[in-house]
């Protein structure tokens, strides 16, 4: 009986498994195929591996969406990280109102987040290019990080920073020194939250970008109609293996030092 | 601090990757010499792009549209300049009507004597005196059609309102085209503003909607060469492309007759690099130019100097390509028919597509 | 005195670069919609652009946009507690690398992902191919709402995974070993001690997976064939193609206002913010 639950379970796993898993297998398949065809395999290649490099306007996607994503989200935990730290110290009231402003990317539908900012570009005489992107991401990029601040710092001791004050420390040393330390995996986990958002954002992008400006959504959505080129298959294959290996590499060296840990 | 080091290793790899692709991504830009070119997808050699850049410095900023329909907005707005757009016929029009163009200074493009003056004709009926478009590709819509999943030939519009081919018809997704194509197989002029002939036409539409497998503009092509569909609603710039691709498919300008259409080059009128944008066009109107594009597209090129450098006959004397007198007598262009007009069409057209 | 001038003025160095950001690019941005939603192309007031959600088109895919959410959400749920069950209480060395495979697929391109489901769904796709070959039926979903509900479960699930998942392996043990002392088998268990304590984790995940499948256009865009229009369809025409900025604003307030009563709703049920926390 307890084998048979057993056994369902893990046939659960493994079938949602491959539910999350066929498309990615699909488009892994697809980046082999010598033909451009969507639909039908005709033979293997490795041809569209060689053409991603020589392909200048996927490159050029690749590169837009790694810089917006590392600049918006490092830009989103400073500005995050700094107005968490002051929200902590406010009265209530206007804490609760930044809160609740904080809240309305984070819950507005993309679609009106993104026509809000391109209606305001657009007043603004702003002219819609890869600064009206940035300027996005790091819009819905922050309240991640307050949110993921936010807890750490109730959770953290205000004796803690006030005595490190009074056995002489400055603030900005007893900031660094005591406080920093508690939140910092807060601060981390709404970096890494902020990066990943922004790099699979496709709808703020859609409605906010200019002339020549794609990240990879875009490029994707604009290449739907016409047939995806089967290097953007490559790409994504490239990108996935990269994260899926440092992953494992990760996972191992933890479990390394766990046991490192148990001796 | 595992964690730490865990995301570190993560965010090192993502610098490098970042580094590396910056250094390989990017292009050369030494000077500020740039021209913004918005035109069609899939709508010119990608080689052609790299040569105008290598040979006059000049770095090519382009972007890409599906419909006449997205460009305008975008470009009404100005919130991006660009300097070269490569609109339809009727959307010309409109252009020009909201003062959006800039009449072309044609001194700075000598290449534009290549452009057969059948297509300058053609285009009077749009841009006046030619002032402000230069030709770069023109076309009918018609069917393409599945040798193998139709019966017999195909000569009429009535086969995409035929409830036999049910969920097999492919139907363009464009507000002139489709509703054209309805007005016509009626008997009606494509430009028509007539109130009970508008209605007739959107009752048509929705009749077919059940019918219809998906509304799609350009996916028809990969959607036609995998057998998914039976009939289309295409340009005729595709059906080379996608018979070359899969030879049971056919295409054909039905009987009742289509429109004929020409995409031209304009520069807008807040263009801020018009030098440049003379000079992209003038390069486009060289007939190796032209003729590379034309390999690459498939949509007929109106550069005649071109048409005489193609080297498969087949292709050369092809009524695809470029269809004869007869067939172009039964087609007719689209007109500009003013916002109140535009308002009703997406009016009706928005009824067809929720399936009211 | 001296110290407390300091300390508002430190005060004012952390808070200021967010509230001038808050107020520019979220404050302003919406008052912009609301301003667009309630003017004409001549910037007279006027309440048209609201009243149109009533026209029978724009009725129809709102209907439609709320059915296919509710449905994309009540399937989500299904499919991922007992998912986020069994991960948390797996036994495995490695139960968060497990967990973290569920999420892996998110760091692919969505909407690539997103076509190769059409490829796989398509009436000559992939898996009819395959159906076709070991004799079976093949199954005809792509371009209807079915496949619509498809892409938003295949795109949204690992939102409604995590925060279960999170709430659940934070779980004390004991106090389910304590209510299986006190008797409890294991269905009382079950609905008694485990699924209330849950309730944050779903009410999150209920939200995060139906805000966005309320308001996507995308996915009714790739697998719907264009032949089925959601409200996100309508609002992103307004803005992309029919350039009537004031009726796609007055329709983005009308599933403003949607999305803010799901979320005076769920937030009466969620008591802490437990939200979805990758890492």
């Amino acid at each position: 009986m307890v084998k048979l639950g057993k056994f369902f379970k893990g046939l659960y796993v493994v079938l949602m498994g491959i539910f999350l898993y066929a498309p990615i297998f699909t488009l892994i398949v697809f980046s082999f195929n010598a033909g451009k065809s969507r639909a039908k395999w005709d033979g293997f290649s490795l041809k569209w591996y060689a053409a991603l490099f020589q392909n200048q306007t996927i490159l050029q996607a690749l590169y837009n969406t790694i810089i917006i994503a590392l600049v918006s989200s490092l830009i989103a935990t400073l500005i995050g990280t700094m107005a968490s730290i002051a929200m902590n110290r406010m009265k209530k009231l206007p804490r609760q109102v930044m809160m609740g402003i904080t809240n309305i990317p984070m819950l507005n539908a993309d679609i009106v987040t993104g026509i809000s900012l391109m209606l305001l570009f657009i007043m603004m005489d702003f002219a819609l290019g890869f600064t009206s992107v940035l300027l996005a991401h790091i819009t819905f990029n922050i309240p991640y990080v307050i949110l993921s601040v936010m807890p750490k710092l109730k959770q953290t001791d205000r004796h803690v920073f006030e005595a490190a004050q009074d056995l002489g420390a400055t603030p900005i040393s007893a900031f660094f020194k005591v406080v920093l330390p508690d939140i910092f995996p807060g601060i981390l986990s709404g970096f890494l939250l902020a990066f990943t958002m922004s790099l699979d954002d496709f709808v703020i992008t859609h409605f906010t970008k200019g002339a020549g400006v794609d990240t990879i959504s875009t490029k994707v959505y604009t290449e739907l109609r016409k047939g995806i080129k089967p290097e953007m298959y490559a790409l994504s294959t490239l990108m996935f293996v990269t994260v899926l290996i440092l992953l494992v590499f990760i996972n191992r060296r933890r479990d390394r030092q766990n046991e490192a840990q148990k001796i | 601090m595992r964690k730490v080091r865990r995301v570190l290793a993560v965010l090192l790899i993502l610098a490098l990757a970042a580094t590396c692709f910056s250094a390989c991504g990017k292009k050369s830009s030494g000077d500020d010499q740039v021209v913004y070119v918005y035109n069609w997808g899939e709508y010119i050699d990608p080689d052609a792009l790299d040569m105008f850049e290598e040979e006059t410095g000049i770095r090519v900023i382009y972007d890409e549209y599906e419909t006449n329909e997205i460009m305008f907005p975008k470009v009404q707005a100005g919130a991006v300049a660009y300097d070269v757009i490569c609109p339809s016929d009727y959307m010309i029009a409109k252009m020009i009507e909201e003062d959006l163009l800039q009449p072309i200074n044609f001194d700075n493009i000598p290449n534009v004597e290549n452009i057969g003056s059948i297509y300058k004709e053609m285009s009077e009926e749009f841009d006046p005196g030619n002032k402000f478009s230069v030709p770069y590709c023109w076309g009918t819509v018609g069917i393409l059609y599945n040798k193998t999943m139709v019966d017999g030939e195909i000569t009429s519009w009535s086969a995409i309102f035929d409830e036999k081919y049910a969920d097999n018809i492919l139907m363009i997704d464009s507000v002139r085209d489709a509703m054209g194509v309805a007005l016509k197989y009626l008997g009606y002029s494509l430009n028509s503003t007539h109130e009970g002939e508008l209605e007739e036409a959107k009752n048509l539409l929705i009749e077919q909607y059940p019918l219809v497998q998906a509304y799609v503009v350009d996916q028809v092509r990969d959607k036609m060469i995998n057998n998914e569909a039976a009939l289309g609603v295409i340009y005729s710039g595709e059906a080379i492309y996608t018979a070359r691709e899969n030879e049971d498919l056919v295409y054909v300008v039905p009987d009742e007759g289509s429109n004929v259409w020409i995409d031209s080059w304009v520069i807008p009128k807040n263009a801020p690099n018009v030098e440049n944008a003379e000079k992209f066009i003038d390069f486009m109107c060289r007939p190796e130019i032209a003729l590379l594009n034309f390999d690459y597209i498939t949509y007929s090129t109106p550069n005649v100097a071109a048409q005489e450098l193609i080297e498969d006959e087949d292709i050369r004397t092809s009524k695809t390509a470029f269809p004869d007198d007869e067939i172009l007598h039964r087609c007719e262009a689209f007109v500009y028919l003013g916002e109140e007009m535009d308002e009703i069409y997406n009016a009706k057209w928005e009824e067809v597509k929720s399936g009211q | 005195m001296k110290n407390k001038k300091r300390h508002s003025l430190g005060q004012l160095l952390l808070a200021g670069p967010y509230t001038v950001w808050m107020v520019g690019f979220i404050v302003i941005p919406l008052f912009l919609i609301v301003y667009y939603g309630l003017t004409n192309k001549s910037g007279a007031f006027t309440w048209e652009n609201i009243t149109a959600i009533t026209s029978a088109v724009n009725m129809k895919a709102l209907w439609l946009s709320v059915e296919l959410s509710v449905i994309c959400t009540v399937v989500c749920l299904v499919l991922s507690y007992p998912l986020a069950m069994i991960l948390a209480n797996s036994k495995m060395k490695n139960s968060s690398l497990t967990a973290f495979l569920f999420i892996l697929p998110m760091w692919m391109n969505a909407l690539l992902r997103t076509l190769a489901w059409l490829t796989l769904l398509e009436n000559n796709g992939v898996i009819n191919t395959i159906l076709t070959k070991i004799g079976l039926p093949t199954i005809h979903i792509i371009n209807t709402p079915t496949a619509i509900v498809f892409g938003m479960v295949y795109n949204y699930i690992p939102f409604m995974i995590l925060p279960i998942y999170n709430v659940l392996v934070k779980l004390d043990k004991n106090v389910i070993n304590a209510a299986r002392d006190l008797g409890a088998n294991a269905v009382q268990t079950f609905l008694r001690v485990i699924l209330p304590l849950s309730i944050p984790g779903i009410i999150s995940g209920i939200t995060m997976v139906f805000v966005p499948s309320l308001t996507t256009f995308a996915i009714s865009d790739i697998l719907g064939g264009s032949k089925i229009l959601l409200l996100g369809n309508i609002i992103e025409q307004k803005f992309k193609t029919a350039n009537n900025w004031h009726a796609g604003s007055g329709l983005s307030l009308v599933l403003m206002v949607f999305i803010i009563v799901t979320m005076v709703i769920s937030s009466h049920y969620e008591k802490d913010g437990e939200s979805a926390n990758v890492w």
